[in-house]
């Protein structure tokens, strides 16, 4: 077992999502403190006197040479310390900190009520394929991978609670001092937007995947063979068909923290996104660096692990040639 | 009909272990017969050949033993009956029970039809309907059966870590399982190089004697077929057009297609010059009325255009549906002898000495010499992976890895193509093996041919127009294909185009590279004649690649084995094949699977 | 039930596709020509905020008091061009390097596809969002980013198909006879990658469509005051109540354009099988025979 192939594949593929880290690292960086010139300027705009001119130069370290304040925004970071908000100075982690959890309970809902759906209709599509139920579902799948995420937003404020009916509040806003677990109405909306952003992708590439199945020559063989239906569909049928849907479902789960920003700002909801967007809007670098990175990091994460499970759940790639005969 | 037939067949036999009645297979919703109908039987232990050419529906035959058929198609009528129980009414779930115990199918593709994701052992499990009375031992017993190693291990193997002479014994293993009345056996060699085909071919024949399974075999091999069946029906665009034993399908063939067919098949035993049958098998939605093969046959007359002929037994056993069978048999078989030429008295055409290939750190060929001489043609022999393709692509310029010396009379052949002179460039020219790849989609025929034209002889529009029509005229195809698309013509025409596009250029070396391979038996002796005839009309130097010796002694003078990257032998084609001197080549031989009945 | 759902697919597969691309185009054009129609300028105040359609604003007033319909008929401009623009670079661009990629493979594909590989590896809006918000929101800059975010993608498929395509026989001809790299990758490998082509560009218009109404919606546009169907949804939610249809208008023409766009392109993935027609007839010369045997249905030949 000397060359495993695997194991140089998956250190491979690992090294490359490091690299791509610390290219995030720097891109993000170079965007924050080197691209605006004066990044301290940028900040304050119109607002700058001299003392507070100073106060984010020291804050940022922009006068010590680029290398060095490089080294000590990414040390920094690594060791949990990101830095003072540039608006009230209170840490960026403790602004970031309680928005991840929000984020992280929205992507978490998501996941779990919208990815079995998903995945369910996108086999049974498969199964009736050509008939009503399968024309029906894609040509809605169609349209919603046609519409842009804060555009189904607003089409299920303007139906579930303006407009049409009151059923939900239009803005998630959480009372100061609870959380949003107390408060789980303002929940529904941004988790329901975020699963029919997401329903096409997973439903499309499980029905495609399955469609491909069920026309392999194992299949048929496997029928031809007598294996019952049940053994055919769960063993044969989707066993091979859902393992490139495990990877999907990892594809699907990065692009949603993307995504998530752009809903976020819809409902008004406290997470990342919306924290992204409020820093964006008082220029607040280190809580703009530090959310960007984490957006990020995520991405590169989960594409490393779906490049991975794909590895994984191919046999030609865990196992060795037989000795021929 | 079958009453008599059964008769016929085993006059004594207590019954038929299949029995099938003008089945009838048509194109779902609608009219159109892939197969119009066919009627056979077979009794215990015996194995049919059931041969024809691609659109014959000998496959869709095969897999309607199963009661199954590929989508878009459906089963309309006829009667299959297995052991006396008729299979096409049996409901869903008494299906799933006959599939793989009743009647059990080896499929073609073994790579493509073991699931890539379950182990060899599970896979073999499935095949029994109690789970349990699969124990390990059984299963070792069913390995031994077919010669695959019977240990733990081996079960535990994934379908990609085998060879594919071991998956398509898997493949016969899942089989006879079960010990099944009926297999049907789809062309399950093709693809498996001679030495594992002719081993494969003896288990299936003594597993097939031993436990008195009746099988089919499906194939447009009749090589293979007259080596391995007891009896062959011939299939024609959806019927049967003749069917008796080996012996007399083979050497006393009754319909023009068979015989046809025969005379198609190159053959080691037989020194004699193929023939190809012009034109091409009528689709199934366009059939002429009466016999199929009317408008291709050189017995054709009236009476063949009325009514599909009705069933002759021309001898004991022997049933032919020809309304001239009986004056057809009398004739003296036409074929021609080879015409057996020396090369040597003509100038060399093509010299290489010590020619080394890599394909990144692997050197795959290992210092090959010899000699192509003006006019005649060099055959150049061996099974997949002995370098032949890459000897080939080498000397066309388009391997780039490669060491040694050309010579193309006289003159230094540069490696690869793009470091020629444009003079050499056009005077080498090269044919590929897969006539659906070689020419572009999206360029009509006329702009194909002409790209070589364009590139070494720019000329106005009407000039190369009228080239292309005049290449085209040659290889026998109408001026209107010049303004057709590749997927509008056949495969054997495709290949014709490549051959135009080959030669409008004015070649002096003909490099072909397996062309027949893709090709129907009854094509690839047209293109054979093509080149052959081509060759003395243009005084053409050709090497031609290939893996079947038997194509090789039809179109060569001298031929040249290749085995792990080196030429074993080389020589005239009589001397080699009748006395030949490497072990390479005695395999080869010996492997080679031969008309058992040789025309005297 | 399957009467229906034989209809229902025949009308998706013929119709569906022309009635995208009619829908597409409508709206393209009227977003082109809108401005022309409009009654009123999209900058004047013709009545309160928020009141609802009347005969003087016939979709009612948005948060400032100005027409909404008006300023619907001038707010596409500005997102179709830079869709247009940042599609056709991005696909151009894309397709060039997944060309090369794909037929000449070897190091340059090596190098290309890793860089490739990084820059897909960023989450897009995010950084969008990044560069927008350090360097100011510049048309060009949207532009600019939209292009850069589709050129991987695109790459990407164009490479696979241009692998495919480069592997066969027909490619290696071009070579033997000595065809220059340039004229290979226009002539022959390039025909062959209209369709993949087509699709991209549907592709990559919805979804340019959607990123820059997303950004228009997050006020990253240019000019808060102009017309823009993104910024017009966002700014006008605190109405909702009042005048809904300044929101929902521009929702409901995003809404179709992007489904138009969308279904179109479906329906030219689904359209890709070509129809064989029956094989040339043929008149043969036997080598042997010698005579003219003729095939098909040529009875008169006889």
């Amino acid at each position: 077992m000397a060359q495993h192939p695997l194991l140089s594949f998956a250190a491979r593929r690992v090294f490359l999502g490091v690299l791509t880290l610390f290219a995030v690292c720097v891109v993000v960086f170079l965007a924050t403190q080197v691209l605006p010139g004066d990044a301290a300027r940028a900040v304050l705009g119109r607002n700058a006197t001299p003392e507070l001119l100073a106060e984010i130069r020291a804050e940022l370290r922009l006068d010590d040479p680029l290398l060095v304040q490089f080294w000590s925004w990414l040390s920094g970071i690594l060791t949990g310390d990101p830095g003072h908000s540039l608006v009230n100075g209170t840490a960026v982690s403790d602004i970031v900190y309680p928005r991840v959890l929000n984020s992280a309970m929205l992507l978490a809902l998501t996941s779990v009520i919208s990815f079995p759906l998903s995945i369910t209709l996108g086999v049974v599509a498969a199964l009736y394929s050509g008939r009503f139920v399968d024309t029906g579902i894609s040509t809605i799948a169609l349209a919603l991978a046609a519409l842009p995420e804060f555009v189904v937003g607003i089409i299920l404020i303007l139906l579930l609670s303006t407009s049409v009916f009151h059923f939900f509040p239009a803005v998630s806003l959480v009372p100061p001092g609870t959380s949003v677990l107390q408060n789980p109405i303002i929940l529904v909306l941004p988790v329901l937007t975020l699963s029919l952003v997401c329903f096409p992708y997973l439903y499309r590439m499980t029905r495609a995947s399955v469609i491909e199945v069920l026309g392999s020559e194992y299949v048929e063989m496997a029928r031809l063979k007598g294996v019952g239906t049940l053994r055919l569909t769960f063993v044969h049928v989707l066993l091979n068909a859902l393992a490139p849907v495990v990877q999907v479902v990892a594809l699907t789960l990065a692009y949603l923290a993307g995504g998530v920003v752009l809903v976020e700002f819809v409902f008004g909801y406290p997470g990342v996104g919306q924290g992204l967007l409020e820093a964006i809007m008082v220029r607040d670098v280190p809580v703009i660096q530090l959310i960007v990175l984490l957006l990020a990091a995520v991405y590169v994460l989960l594409n490393l692990l779906a490049d991975l499970i794909a590895m994984l759940l191919n046999p030609r790639m865990t196992a060795r040639q037989w000795q021929s005969n | 009909m079958t009453e008599d037939y059964k008769e016929m067949l085993a006059p004594r036999a207590t019954r038929l272990a299949l029995e099938v009645r003008n089945l009838r297979v048509s194109v779902a919703g609608s009219d159109v017969d892939i197969v119009k109908s066919v009627s056979l039987g077979l009794v215990p232990g015996e194995i049919l050949g059931l041969v024809g050419e691609s659109g014959s529906g000998k496959t869709t035959v095969g897999l309607a033993l199963l009661a199954y058929c590929r989508k878009g198609l459906r089963i309309s009528g006829g009667s299959v009956r297995i052991d006396g129980q008729e299979v096409l009414s049996l409901s869903a779930r008494e299906l799933k029970k006959a599939r793989g115990r009743l009647v059990s199918l080896i499929p073609q593709d073994p790579g493509t039809a073991l699931n890539p994701i379950l182990r060899i052992g599970t896979q073999l499990i499935e095949c029994y309907a109690d789970r349990r009375s699969a124990t390990e031992d059984k299963l070792l017993e069913l390995l031994r059966l077919v010669k695959l190693p019977d240990s733990p291990a081996f079960l535990r193997a994934y379908p990609h870590q085998l060879s594919g002479g071991q998956q398509q014994r898997v493949g016969i293993a899942m089989a006879f399982a079960n010990r099944p009345r009926v297999i049907v056996m789809d062309e399950p060699t093709t693809g498996l190089d001679v030495t594992t085909q002719s081993h494969v071919l003896d288990t299936i024949r003594s597993l097939c004697k031993e436990h008195a399974v009746a099988a089919i075999y499906v194939s447009h091999d009749l090589a293979v077929v007259g080596a391995l069946c007891d009896r062959i029906a011939v299939m024609y665009s959806g019927q049967i057009v003749e069917l008796g034993s080996t012996a007399q399908v083979l050497s006393s063939p009754a319909h023009p297609y068979t015989r046809a067919l025969i005379d198609a098949v190159p053959d080691l035993d037989r020194d004699t010059a193929v023939t190809g049958i012009p034109g091409s098998a009528p689709e199934p939605s366009h059939r002429p009325a009466g016999c199929p093969f009317s408008p291709r046959c050189t017995y054709a007359e009236h009476r063949c255009t009325g009514a599909f002929p009705p069933m002759t037994e021309i001898r004991a056993g022997q049933i032919v549906h020809c309304v001239r069978a009986n004056e057809i048999r009398v004739d003296p078989p036409s074929a021609r002898p080879v015409e057996h030429e020396s090369a040597e008295e003509r100038s060399i055409a093509l010299a290489v000495s010590d020619l080394e290939a890599f394909h990144g750190s692997v050197q795959v060929l290992k210092g090959l010499s010899f000699t192509i001489h003006r006019g005649s043609c060099v055959a150049l022999v061996g099974e997949s992976g002995s370098g032949k393709t890459t000897t080939a692509r080498c000397l066309a310029g388009l391997h780039r890895d490669q060491r040694g010396q050309v010579l193309f009379d006289g003159e230094l052949v540069p490696p690869h193509a793009s470091e020629r002179s444009l003079h050499l460039r056009r005077r080498i020219q090269y044919i590929f093996q897969n006539p659906y790849a070689s020419l572009n989609p999206r360029r009509t025929i006329g702009q194909s041919v002409a790209m070589a034209l364009q590139q070494f002889e720019p000329t106005s529009s009407a000039e190369a127009r009228r080239r292309v029509v005049a290449a085209l005229d040659e290889v026998s195809l109408p001026s209107t294909s010049a303004d057709r698309y590749p997927h509008q013509l056949s495969g054997g025409q495709r290949q014709r185009v490549a051959i135009a596009r080959a030669l409008i250029v004015g070649p002096e070396l003909l490099i072909c590279d397996e062309v027949t391979s893709a090709l129907d038996v009854s094509v690839q002796a047209v293109v054979v004649e093509l080149l052959t005839q081509l060759r003395r009309d243009r005084n053409l130097a050709m090497l031609f690649v290939t893996h079947n010796l038997a194509v090789a002694r039809n179109i060569a003078q001298n031929v040249a084995v290749m085995q792990s990257g080196r030429i074993v032998e080389f020589g005239k084609v009589q001397d080699v094949l009748h006395s030949p001197t490497a072990d390479e080549t005695q395999r080869l031989l010996a492997d080679t699977p031969r008309f058992a009945f040789s025309v005297p | 039930m399957s009467l229906l759902g034989a209809s229902w697919r025949w009308l998706r597969d013929l119709k569906a596709g022309a009635v995208g691309l009619l829908v597409g185009f409508l709206i393209v054009a009227g977003a082109l020509i809108g401005p022309l129609l409009a009654p009123e300028s999209p900058f004047d105040f013709v009545g309160a905020p928020f009141d609802l359609p009347s005969s003087y604003a016939l979709l009612g007033t948005d948060l400032m008091g100005r027409d909404v319909l008006s300023r619907l008929l001038w707010g596409g401009m500005q997102i179709l061009g830079l869709s247009a623009v940042a599609t056709l670079a991005g696909v151009l661009i894309g397709t060039l390097l997944g060309i090369i990629c794909g037929y000449l493979k070897g190091t340059t594909d090596d190098i290309i596809m890793r860089l490739l590989d990084v820059a897909m590896a960023f989450p897009q809006t995010v950084l969008a969002l990044l560069f927008l918000s350090i360097l100011g929101p510049k048309p060009w800059l949207i532009a600019t980013l939209v292009t850069a975010i589709h050129i991987p993608q695109v790459a990407r498929v164009m490479r696979s198909v241009a692998l495919r395509v480069s592997e066969e026989d027909y490619i290696r001809y071009a070579e033997a006879i000595g065809l220059s790299t340039r004229r290979i990758i226009t002539r022959e490998i390039l025909p062959n990658l209209t369709a993949p082509l087509m699709v991209e560009l549907g592709l990559r218009f919805t979804y340019s469509i959607a990123l820059i109404a997303g950004l228009g919606f997050l006020g990253l546009m240019a000019d808060p005051s102009a017309p823009d169907w993104g910024m017009m949804i966002n700014e006008n939610r605190i109405g909702m109540l009042s005048n809904p249809w300044a929101v929902a208008a521009p929702v409901f023409i995003l809404a179709i354009l992007t489904i138009g766009t969308n279904v179109f392109t479906d329906a030219l993935t689904g359209t890709r099988r070509a129809k064989p027609t029956l094989p040339v007839e043929e008149t043969e010369v036997s080598a042997t025979a010698g005579k003219i045997v003729g095939s098909g249905n040529n009875e008169a030949e006889k």
